[in-house]
């Protein structure tokens, strides 16, 4: 057999058992059989070290190391033999062409059309009847598929837990004093009560921070807000509702750590940087009697991401 | 008048040449009729070339992910509840946590082999969708998902996105800082939708974040639901493959009605069960000794809490790019409001591009006019516009994944957030431009190159016996030479004039190694 028609594929089905196709690839497979006798012998000790790290509870990496080693080693070999040890064809298989003939074809549309359709032609009212009672079990079943899972939103993104004269607590509990803050520091706040609550901890969570009392613009109409230069806003980035955590204290910046939108401390909290589309609402502050900070009211805006019915 | 006795021997005897094996597939055709089915599957012909490789890759992947993803299942408790953790990692000791993080904690520490196959069940999942995304560039650069194979592409666009969001909702589970400000991302992502997202969320959440559902309604999700789904698609998208037989690349003795390589059974089966013995290793190896998403470092999620320079997993990396590098442009009008600046980059622009993928074998076919069964691939240079806008999307997808380092970037090259973010947004609008023309040019060059994508030509040396060496053009295969006629692509200039007769051209005692 010429080289040509060695290398011309053959179908499976048809050759002899002496044909070149069905020999091996390899030009030495005595050769090749010794290398692969070694790589399954190595996995196969590999994957026995495996066993014996997982009996003594060796560190997890030796687990990773031998149960890695043994399966790509027998993996390996096993291509190997595949490759150069098994039949190295080329074969063919023909490929018969999906189409049905004609008539198959325009008898099946026949049986859907004729015989489907004339029933259903013939039945309108029952057929409309049925098609109506089903499309309103699809609605109804999905009431309590849908409507289970959770409430409605109605106001709950429009308000937090902040209103008059909730004291301001930091993560432990304790209330803030007026005496608390060195100018330029900064805590996080939840309403009392909250500070251990999963709407407290996302929702109401707040900046407090103590600016100097000269450096910093007042907005317009926010002029009792920040008493002695404690002013608050909300943790939470307008861009997408992560906590504005980071406070470059020299920039005088809050820094959203997920996409990097920035607020300007010293004037309303409004973002110079970065994709956030609004200034972080402001949380009008007042003292009590004995100095300790409370909110004045809620949140001059809702806080956290934009949605649909957000003004 | 003799007696039947059945005995073992008279059985073994009565099965014929192939003793039992052959006596019970015997019986199992009598009652399924399996030996003509079976015997075309056993001969089903695999193409031999490296890219088919790409999409066992993501399979084998998956079957780690199920493996690896049944052994968590039996000791994480997919819980918000708070507990106390008291296990051996000190720095968590007798911390707050809920019972989410406190068992996947554990399952790394205290379970015998749990931190490998975490380790490794995060492995096979990165794997998994970039060795989806590698196939899917395979498939589309050589044109295999045209006609007859439109229903496969879309089956794999499916699986891809759910790959994306089955990738997502496991790495949230573990409750960690950085996995919850990644949920926290998501709702804010589904709020931002017009008209009906804060009913989407109220209703997937259970209420406002953090809302009381989402650690057991993510688990269900990513350890049963989406998984089936993944599953049955998987075994479509093989029926279809088995039923419509491979693509393969043109060449000898391949024609749009046949299909050259190996036969499944011995060869392929060898060689792919091998080969899912390799990838299975090196995810092992990577879960051994590359570590991945060390929760304990990062913490319990506190709603309140954030870690620095995070990112997503690779395959949301591009969505956290366009989200970090799109202008704040929020949209406000009769009292409502479009977020645009999250609307755009995180559902609009994934949108368009999940459905552009999906149908762009019908784009094409009514671009081409092309309705013909194409079995045989294109080379990607001989169709320069699909390659070119193929490349456009990737090089726009790449560079917004860049962007999604955007923090990490300035650090470390010490320029300003501003130069980076400014240059980012610059080159996610140019790249794409450029990339374009310069696909479509190399492309055009390629294809008048002649012999690109050839087997060189052979050159037979032989030395006389006055020690002159002689180098004389190897045989060229008859089929080698027809075939380039018969390939209905740009033509290519021929390399060899004529073909050669065998006797005269090849020198007699010269081996050539067959292939």
């Amino acid at each position: 057999m010429s080289e040509h028609e060695q290398r011309t594929p053959v179908q499976l089905s048809t050759v002899s058992a002496d044909d070149p196709h069905l020999q091996p690839a390899a030009r030495r497979p005595e050769l090749v059989e010794q290398v692969i006798a070694v790589t399954f012998f190595l996995g196969v000790v590999l994957l026995a070290g495996f066993g014996a790290c997982y009996w003594v509870n060796a560190a997890p990496w030796t687990l990773g190391a031998t149960l890695g080693g043994g399966t790509t080693l027998l993996g390996v070999g096993l291509i190997a033999w595949g490759k150069y040890l098994m039949p190295r064809g080329p074969f063919v298989e023909e490929r018969h062409e999906a189409a049905s003939s004609p008539e198959e074809r325009s008898a099946f549309a026949a049986a859907i059309v004729e015989r489907g359709g004339g029933v259903i032609k013939r039945r309108k009212f029952l057929g409309g009847l049925l098609g109506a009672g089903m499309g309103l079990f699809g609605v109804v079943s999905a009431f309590p598929l849908v409507r289970s899972l959770g409430p409605l939103p109605k106001g709950t993104l429009f308000h937090t837990d902040w209103a008059k004269g909730t004291y301001l607590v930091d993560i432990t509990g304790r209330r803030v004093h007026q005496d608390d803050l060195a100018i330029g520091s900064i805590v996080t706040v939840y309403p009392e009560g909250l500070e251990n609550s999963d709407n407290g901890q996302a929702v109401d969570q707040t900046v407090l921070i103590r600016l100097s009392n000269e450096d910093y613009t007042t907005q317009k109409g926010r002029e009792t807000w920040g008493p002695q230069g404690y002013v608050a806003y909300s943790k939470l980035c307008t861009h997408l509702g992560c906590p504005v955590g980071l406070y470059e204290q020299e920039l005088q910046l809050l820094v959203c750590p997920c996409h990097q939108s920035m607020f300007d401390v010293t004037n309303g909290c409004i973002p110079n940087f970065g994709p956030a589309p609004r200034p972080l609402p402001q949380l009008p502050l007042m003292f009590d009697a004995s100095g300790y900070l409370q909110s004045q009211s809620d949140f001059n805006q809702p806080v956290g991401p934009g949605f649909w019915e957000r003004s | 008048m003799s007696q039947t006795v059945t005995t073992k021997r008279s059985q073994r005897e009565s099965a014929g040449p192939y003793g039992k094996i052959g006596h019970t597939l015997n019986e199992l055709d009598d009652r399924l009729g399996v030996a003509k089915g079976g015997r075309t599957f056993l001969d089903k012909i695999f193409p031999d070339h490296w890219s088919f490789m790409l999409g066992e890759i993501a399979l084998y992947s998956f079957v780690v992910l199920l493996v690896t993803g049944i052994f968590l299942t039996l000791y994480y408790i997919p819980s918000q509840d708070l507990t106390t953790y008291t296990g051996s990692y000190l720095p968590l000791y007798g911390q707050k946590v809920t019972e989410a993080y406190a068992s996947s904690v554990n399952l790394s520490f205290a379970v015998r082999g749990g931190l490998l196959m975490r380790q490794m069940h995060h492995w096979s999942c990165d794997i998994f969708v970039g060795a989806i995304v590698l196939h899917m560039g395979r498939v589309f650069f050589t044109g295999a998902f045209r006609k007859p194979r439109e229903l496969n592409w879309t089956i794999g666009t499916t699986l891809l996105i759910l790959a994306i969001v089955n990738g997502f909702l496991g790495y949230s589970l573990p409750d960690d800082l950085v996995s919850g400000t990644g949920i926290r991302i998501a709702y804010s992502i589904i709020l931002s939708i017009p008209l009906v997202g804060t009913y989407v969320a109220f209703f997937l959440f259970g209420g406002n974040f953090p809302g009381t559902a989402i650690i057991p309604r993510f688990f269900i999700l990513h350890v049963l639901i989406i998984p089936l789904v993944i599953l049955g698609l998987v075994g479509a998208h093989m029926g279809l493959l088995v039923r419509q037989k491979h693509t393969q690349f043109p060449g000898k003795g391949k024609t749009e009605k046949n299909v050259v390589g190996s036969p499944m059974y011995p060869v392929f089966m060898a060689k792919t069960t091998g080969f899912m013995f390799v990838v299975t290793g090196a995810i092992a190896l990577l879960g051994a000794f590359a570590q991945i998403n060390p929760i304990w470092q990062f913490g319990p999620y506190t709603a309140s809490r954030i870690s620095y320079a995070v990112q997503p997993d690779w395959y949301m990396g591009f969505l956290d790019g366009a989200l970090r590098i799109f202008p704040a442009w929020s949209f406000h009008s009769f009292g409502y409001t479009i977020p645009l600046e999250v609307t755009i980059p995180a559902v609009i622009f994934p949108g368009i591009l999940f459905n552009l993928i999906m149908v762009w074998p019908a784009i094409e076919r009514k671009f081409t006019k092309d309705n013909a069964l194409h079995n045989l691939l294109d080379r990607p240079s001989n169709r320069p516009k699909r390659t070119a806008a193929g490349v456009t999307v990737a090089v726009l997808c790449s560079m917004l994944f860049i962007a999604s380092s955007t923090d990490v970037m300035a650090n470390f090259f010490h320029v300003s957030l501003n130069t980076v973010l400014w240059s980012m947004r610059i080159l996610c609008i140019v790249t794409p431009i450029i990339a374009y023309p310069v696909t479509y040019k190399i492309c055009r060059e390629m294809q008048g190159f002649a012999g690109a994508g050839k087997r060189k030509t052979t050159n037979v040396v032989s030395r006389t016996a006055e020690g002159e060496y002689l180098a004389t053009p190897a045989p060229v295969y008859v089929d080698d030479v027809v075939h380039e006629h018969e390939h209905e692509a740009v033509a290519i200039p021929t390399f060899v004039s004529e073909p050669v007769a065998e006797d005269e051209a090849s020198p007699s005692g010269v081996r050539r190694i067959p292939r």
